[in-house]
């Protein structure tokens, strides 16, 4: 069967899982998070039948400060670099075991969560061994911030350009980060693993499929989230949710998926919005003339458009 | 009954983590531990070993995947070298706290730079205080025997801790020596199934690896420094029972002629076969020499140590890693420390040898005991045999 | 002198094995004090659409049912954020200061 064809259960506004969240409140996130809204919503689309393992980071630091926990199913957190390399031990024990008859007889996903920093940065080596073994119950997601908010705000590969961050500061010779943003969702497809996507929390049910779909293909998985940052990208804390959907409609961070290699668009943005508009309510990126906005708009259509071309060229169906 | 074979002792080692029927390898290559892991995977390959072989991409994964097996519940091997060692070094600070026993077999070879893949004992020394077991195997048939014990006293309930089982880099791990092969029957009489005692079920979910402020973390180190002192206690009752099983009984020290040893070698390894030898040949000339050899490295055997040196004059304490800007290699510091806090007054000499796979001959123990012997105690450690 | 001491979370005998938590025991830890405005909703413009329960950070809201028809907010939790007025398509609900 194609992978773009196994069947799962889709969350709908009519079925939408109403019960506990399986992330409980009581953690520490910052006000208006957009991350820990995204950890959410992936978590609650799984429910607790699945073994979930955390990156150092803001995720990790707000949900497990002894002598508790907000994760309802079981939880491991090792260091920040290896989630994915602890994950593919979990993902090999789990699999050994039910074949043993020692553990449970039933296929038990094992999803990775770290962010940006611990996946595209100190974190990437892991990774790619992880999807390149191809572990079979194996997702992986990326919540990213786009910097090392857990540490105070410092740039990390996957910061934007032009963000002011406090490793990529502005001053008299610097505008901000000066590399554009990795693109980790193209080098986790370049691996071939069945299942690439992108996510938002704005879309919260595209979300939520992915994750589910993400988990019904047998192989690994990497889902990159858009996670917006009030404190990190001096916003206000009430438009994490309006980020998301202008990030999309900009074009900034386009919505799709990547599976067996051919690409489909979920969200496809034929007039954006100005990017102004999206840099507006950010104070990272307030230092920032027209003519740096007409240099970023540039590089972000011609991205998209490679995309679509992407998509055109190699479609899903 | 046990079959007698000839066998390279990295074969052994891989046939002993067979016979223990381990559910998850993670390794990674680096001489010379490899032909360990080779032959793991040529097992799983062959189907005669049913574990998941996970060919990680670095010995820090390697680790991480093993603390996340055995978490999941998994019986967890791995082997490593030298600077396979040193990269898991984050990693092997986390498992014993988060209380994954996981067992790794260490062929002990020295640290770069220069680099070299010779055998001391710089991995294994630079790791000493992270709350790991540590043992020490002097041949083929402990090589073999200490990595069943291994998963035993690990698994234990009243421990729960990984363990690093050490053998001397090629002098060892590559000999063909003479191996008694157990039965498979015989080593589950000695070693039960696998029970994790805190596992990832989603049945019965917990959360593991939380974050540990000013207020907790000094009680979480503690509490898990307390399980490696008392797994003394199981370390014995392991070895009495492989003895009960095979015949073959183990101490957490052990000696050779040292009851009326005025003067004592202290040593760890296989170098100790060499010293025996040297031994036999200083008491032929009617000198009062003996062994004692630290099998259990950590938790330190105190008492046991101590009982076996009270008689002695002298104590001659080989280290086979140079801790530069210090008077002392690790094994020298810990014995003078506890010998002098005990009350005991042998004279204590320290003698640096064998490093980087520099050989190691019954005429270097013979320089020793006449060092240790002089009457003058040196205040460093002395590098036996380095050209200056 | 006497031995220095600091406020422990637990003794050393205390502690469980590996330093674990038990799932979801966060809920102990009420972060509604960090609040200094508090959503209040408007029932009468209220849709039951769901956005503010679909976008709370914190999960606070809880679905009251088809017979109330609306969602409601636990305050022992809620940290004032205000997404879910902000994303309340018929402005039903209003951040409004604690009073203290």
């Amino acid at each position: 069967m194609r992978a773009a064809d196994v069947p799962f259960e889709k969350v709908t506004n009519k079925n939408f899982p109403k019960g506990p969240d399986s992330l409980a409140s009581g953690h520490r996130a910052c006000q208006g998070c957009g991350e820990v809204l995204a950890l959410r919503l992936l978590l609650k689309a799984l429910g607790t039948d699945f073994i979930a393992v955390s990156a150092t980071g803001c995720m990790e630091v707000c949900t497990g400060p002894y002598p508790q926990s907000a994760w309802r199913m079981p939880w491991i957190h090792v260091a920040f670099e290896n989630a994915a390399a602890v994950a593919s031990g979990v993902e090999a024990a789990t699999h050994v075991l039910r074949r043993k008859g020692r553990g449970h007889d039933q296929r038990i996903p094992v999803v990775a969560v770290a962010g940006d920093g611990g996946t595209a940065d100190i974190g990437l080596q892991a990774l790619s061994g992880a999807l390149e073994r191809f572990h079979e119950n194996f997702v992986y997601v990326c919540l990213d911030n786009e910097a090392y908010m857990n540490t105070g705000i410092q740039r990390s590969s996957a910061t934007p350009f032009g963000a002011n961050t406090t490793t990529s500061p502005i001053g008299s010779h610097s505008k901000g980060q000066y590399t554009w943003k990795k693109n980790m969702p193209a080098i986790a497809a370049a691996h071939g693993v069945p299942y690439v996507a992108t996510a938002n929390p704005a879309f919260h049910l595209d979300l939520m499929n992915k994750i589910r779909r993400a988990v019904a293909i047998e192989g690994p998985a990497y889902i990159h989230v858009y996670a917006p940052c009030p404190t990190g990208w001096r916003m206000k804390p009430e438009l994490a949710v309006e980020s998301g959907r202008l990030a999309v409609s900009t074009r900034i961070f386009p919505l799709y998926e990547v599976i067996e290699g051919r690409y489909q668009i979920n969200r496809k943005v034929d007039n954006p919005t100005p990017i102004a508009d999206y840099f507006k309510a950010q104070g990272r990126f307030r230092h920032l003339k027209e003519d740096d906005v007409a240099f970023i708009t540039k590089r972000v259509n011609a991205d998209y458009e490679r995309l679509v071309d992407l998509a055109e060229k190699f479609p899903v169906d | 009954m046990a079959k007698r074979v000839g066998m390279e002792v990295s074969i052994a080692v891989a046939e002993a983590v067979k016979l223990a029927d381990a559910d998850v390898i993670a390794a990674y290559p680096i001489t010379p531990q490899t032909h360990i892991v080779e032959h793991l995977s040529e097992l799983v390959a062959d189907g005669e070993l049913d574990a998941a072989y996970i060919p990680v991409e670095s010995e820090h994964s390697a680790m991480s995947s093993c603390i996340g097996s055995s978490a999941a519940g998994a019986r967890t091997f791995t082997a490593t070298s030298s600077q396979g060692l040193a990269l898991m070094n984050e990693m092997i600070y986390i498992a014993p706290v988060l209380r994954t026993p996981i067992v790794l077999a260490i062929a002990n070879r020295a640290l770069s730079a220069p680099i070299n893949i010779w055998n001391d004992h710089s991995d294994i020394m630079s790791v000493r205080d992270t709350g790991w077991l540590s043992i020490f195997a002097e041949n083929g048939q402990e090589a073999l025997d200490l990595t069943l014990a291994s998963f035993r006293i690990a698994e234990d309930p009243a421990v729960c801790l990984p363990i690093s089982m050490n053998i001397d880099g090629f002098t060892l791990s590559h000999f063909i020596e003479p191996i008694l092969m157990p039965e498979k029957a015989e080593v589950d009489k000695f070693l039960p199934p696998y029970k994790p005692q805190l596992w990832l079920d989603i049945k019965n979910p917990i959360s593991i690896g939380l974050l540990g402020g000013p207020e907790c973390y000094t009680e979480a180190r503690k509490a898990t420094d307390d399980a490696l002192w008392g797994a003394k206690r199981v370390v014995i009752k392991a070895f009495d029972e492989f003895n009960q099983v095979f015949g073959r009984q183990y101490h957490v020290v052990e000696t050779y002629r040292h009851e009326d040893a005025e003067t004592i070698i202290v040593s760890m390894g296989s170098i100790s076969e060499t010293a025996m030898t040297a031994i036999d040949e200083m008491r032929d000339q009617g000198q009062k020499i003996g062994l004692v050899r630290l099998r259990l490295w950590r938790p330190f055997p105190e008492e046991e140590f101590l009982a076996a040196v009270s008689k002695a004059k002298n104590l001659a304490v080989i280290d086979r890693h140079m801790v530069m800007g210090c008077s002392s290699g690790p094994v020298g510091l810990e014995v003078k420390s506890l010998v002098y806090n005990s009350g005991l007054r042998p004279g204590i000499s320290n003698f640096l040898l064998g490093l980087g796979g520099r050989d190691v001959t019954r005429d270097d123990f013979k320089y020793i005991h006449e060092k240790a012997t002089s009457g003058q105690v040196q205040a460093r450690c002395e590098i036996v045999g380095v050209f200056e | 002198m006497t031995k220095p001491t600091v406020d422990a979370m637990a003794k050393v005998g205390d502690l469980p094995m590996g330093f674990t938590a038990k799932p979801g025991s966060t809920v102990a830890f009420k972060t509604g004090d960090w609040r200094s405005v508090r959503p209040v909703l408007d029932r009468e413009k209220c849709i039951y659409c769901g956005f503010c329960y679909f976008y709370c950070p914190d999960g606070v809201y809880q679905d009251m049912g088809k017979d109330e028809k609306y969602y409601k907010a636990d305050l022992d939790f809620c940290k004032g954020c205000g997404i879910c007025a902000h994303e309340c398509p018929k402005k039903a609900i209003t951040m409004t200061l604690e009073e203290v």
